[in-house]
């Protein structure tokens, strides 16, 4: 009879303690999303309004100022630029992803090395990897270019996460299947097609959404080394640095909700593999 | 046609990863865990991997060449261009440590006459200082983060739910941070939203001035630009522990604090190491949110490098690079001394 009540006293406290975490959880989210909040509302601020609330009537003002060629130089191509890096960064981390995850499967010579050098690229800040090849390619006499040296140290930067996916991913994977298919006379090319792809695809999914959201927002690593043209952070940079205007907000809504977008649709792609490998 | 093996293999049920994302294990529920991974099944796997096969080489040269190319040649080019003369337009590589007495020398260093014996040089002070900084947001990032990482974890009990929350943390990552700085602009300023609130409630009679280009906004803002990235490590290290050890424990009349004390904490501190390594990296090559959020009343070592690059001193800027990096290095260093993360991977 004394464990009935004690038992329930339990639940109780547990059930506080949880909705206490929850009351936690509802205001971390509102610190890790209400100044976005703030800006997504501010971009409709009418045309005699502020950087700040209150607001002054609700227009597009801003938004159709950001779609005038001549504010914030040249955007389009700044965000064409961009998306197109973000692709290209996005193919090559899939690939190197999946091709050293195949690789770490078995031990090699060198492969903690080569392990650790792959993680260099996730603790080198931006600015170092930024600095370095631009004064050297200054020295030599070779121009940056977005889609050569800022694609260059992109890749160094997402190819971390792609592999820890892939190696994830491996770690889980049962050879078995592929050693049932080589039995049965597969050859390698035909077991890694028929049997490896199909059930690591929703990593090399995973690999690429790294790849492509990281290089899409990635700055400190594109400031030296963009060369002529600006991408679409660059550009943000450069409008940062004149007055702050509600522009600068439509610009940061128009691209969050872009990466909101594309966030949204790899995931879209993963779950629907993810749901025919099962 | 290789498929038609796989249901006439009865070892490898449960072997294959068992729902969600594939970082995440089958084996933190309590029933899976018996199942697959150290089973029989997986040791086999575990032989056949190790059988001969391809080499890898060719999947390896691709990667490792081009971290080469853009990853070990820049930061060695770093440390040559450290001992190059300046040349006012360019550098020379006439070798001199000329930069290096530069950037430790300053005057009154050695100077009896000074009151301080010790003044550092204004870049050692500027390392100093984004030190201090990067050392404050990482505690506070742990402080907020990690109760976050907690709830998920362990009070979160549908995964469907987990999975959501987990990645509604998540998403600010993969959205650029530069613009996350910039909307910490209508949040701080003497007319901004916080300073609303603050009167509205009556907590104070007026605007504060203390919240935009200060030490304290700054602060708020790198750690809610820079949190997410402790929560997914300690997350993923707290949702390894089984379940059955804190049932275990309860059981044996362990309470709560002392169940935290004696198991969570001790298993999630590989998380937390590697997400303040990965706070603390970033923070001390942080320079945009110091210009943005700061109102560039601060300087950190990314903006002088910027600073010296600009100013075409590259082996200046060098030299300030390579400061950095030893000192992230001694950082991340001591990080592992105190914690052995090599269990997390």
């Amino acid at each position: 009879m004394s464990v009935k009540p004690r038992k329930s006293a339990e639940a109780r406290r547990r059930t506080l303690v949880k909705s206490g975490f929850g009351i936690y959880f509802a205001i971390f989210l509102i610190f890790i999303y209400g100044p976005m909040f703030a800006m997504f509302i501010l971009s409709f601020q009418g045309k005699r309004g502020g950087t700040s609330f209150p607001m002054r009537g609700v227009s597009l003002y801003w938004w159709e100022k950001l779609i005038q060629p001549s504010t914030v130089g040249d955007l389009k191509g700044a965000l064409v630029r961009s998306v197109i890096l973000a692709l290209i960064v996005m193919v090559f981390t899939a690939l190197f992803s999946t091709m050293l995850g195949m690789a770490f499967r078995r031990p090699f010579r060198g492969s903690g090395a080569l392990f650790y050098t792959i993680m260099a690229g996730l603790m080198v800040p931006g600015v170092l990897l930024s600095l370095g090849l631009a004064t050297l390619l200054k020295q030599v006499g070779i121009p940056p270019n977005w889609w050569s040296t800022a694609l260059g140290v992109h890749v160094v930067w997402t190819l971390p996460f792609g592999f820890l996916v892939m190696m994830a991913v491996f770690n889980r994977f049962d050879a078995s299947l592929e050693e049932a298919a080589r039995d049965m006379g597969a050859g390698e090319w035909t077991v890694f097609r028929e049997v490896t792809l199909p059930l690591i695809l929703p990593g090399i999914v995973a690999a690429g959404l790294f790849g492509f959201t990281l290089s899409y927002d990635e700055f400190a690593r594109t400031t030296l080394l963009a060369g002529e043209f600006n991408t679409l952070p660059l550009d943000i940079n450069a409008s940062m640095t004149q007055r702050i205007r509600p522009t600068l907000f439509a610009l940061g809504t128009a691209s969050t909700l872009f990466s909101l977008l594309m966030i949204g649709l790899f995931l879209l792609v993963y779950t629907i593999i993810y749901r025919r490998t099962q | 046609m290789a498929n038609h093996a796989i249901p006439q293999h009865p070892g490898l049920v449960g072997a294959v990863p068992a729902r969600g994302f594939p970082w995440r294990g089958g084996d933190d529920r309590p029933g899976e865990a018996a199942s697959g991974r150290d089973g029989p099944a997986a040791a086999g796997a575990r032989a056949v991997r190790r059988a001969p096969g391809g080499h890898p080489g060719w999947l390896i040269a691709p990667a490792t060449l081009w971290l080469f190319v853009f990853l070990l040649v820049p930061l060695a080019s770093i440390l040559v261009f450290s001992f190059f003369t300046s040349t006012g337009f360019g550098m020379a590589p006439e070798p001199t440590i000329k930069n290096y007495v530069d950037y430790f020398e300053v005057e009154g260093f050695f100077d009896p006459e000074a009151r301080k014996f010790l003044t550092p040089s204004v870049f050692l002070s500027t390392l100093g200082t984004t030190f201090r900084f990067a050392l404050t947001v990482m505690v506070l990032c742990l402080l907020v983060g990690y109760p976050i990482a907690y709830f998920l974890a362990l009070q979160v009990q549908a995964f469907k739910w987990q999975l959501a929350l987990f990645l509604l943390c998540m998403v600010p990552f993969w959205t650029s941070y530069l613009i996350r700085a910039v909307a910490w602009l209508p949040m701080l300023g003497r007319r901004g939203l916080l300073n609303r609130a603050l009167v509205e409630l009556g907590i104070v009679e007026k605007p504060v001035s203390f919240l935009l280009y200060s030490e304290f906004g700054y602060t708020m803002a790198l750690v809610q630009l820079y949190v997410v990235l402790c929560i997914g490590p300690i997350f993923f290290s707290l949702a390894k522990i089984d379940r059955q050890v804190l049932e275990a424990a309860r059981d044996m009349g362990a309470n709560a604090f002392q169940i935290f004390r004696e198991i969570i904490l001790p298993l999630s501190l590989p998380g937390v190491a590697i997400g303040m390594i990965f706070i603390f990296v970033m923070l001390m090559g942080e320079f945009a949110s110091a210009v943005v959020v700061y109102g560039g009343k601060i300087s950190t070592v990314g903006t002088v490098i910027l600073n010296y690059y600009t100013f075409a001193n590259y082996p200046f800027a060098a030299v300030n690079a390579l400061m950095l990096m030893i000192a992230m290095m001694i950082g991340v260093v001591i990080i592992l001394r105190v914690v052995d993360i090599r269990k997390q991977l």
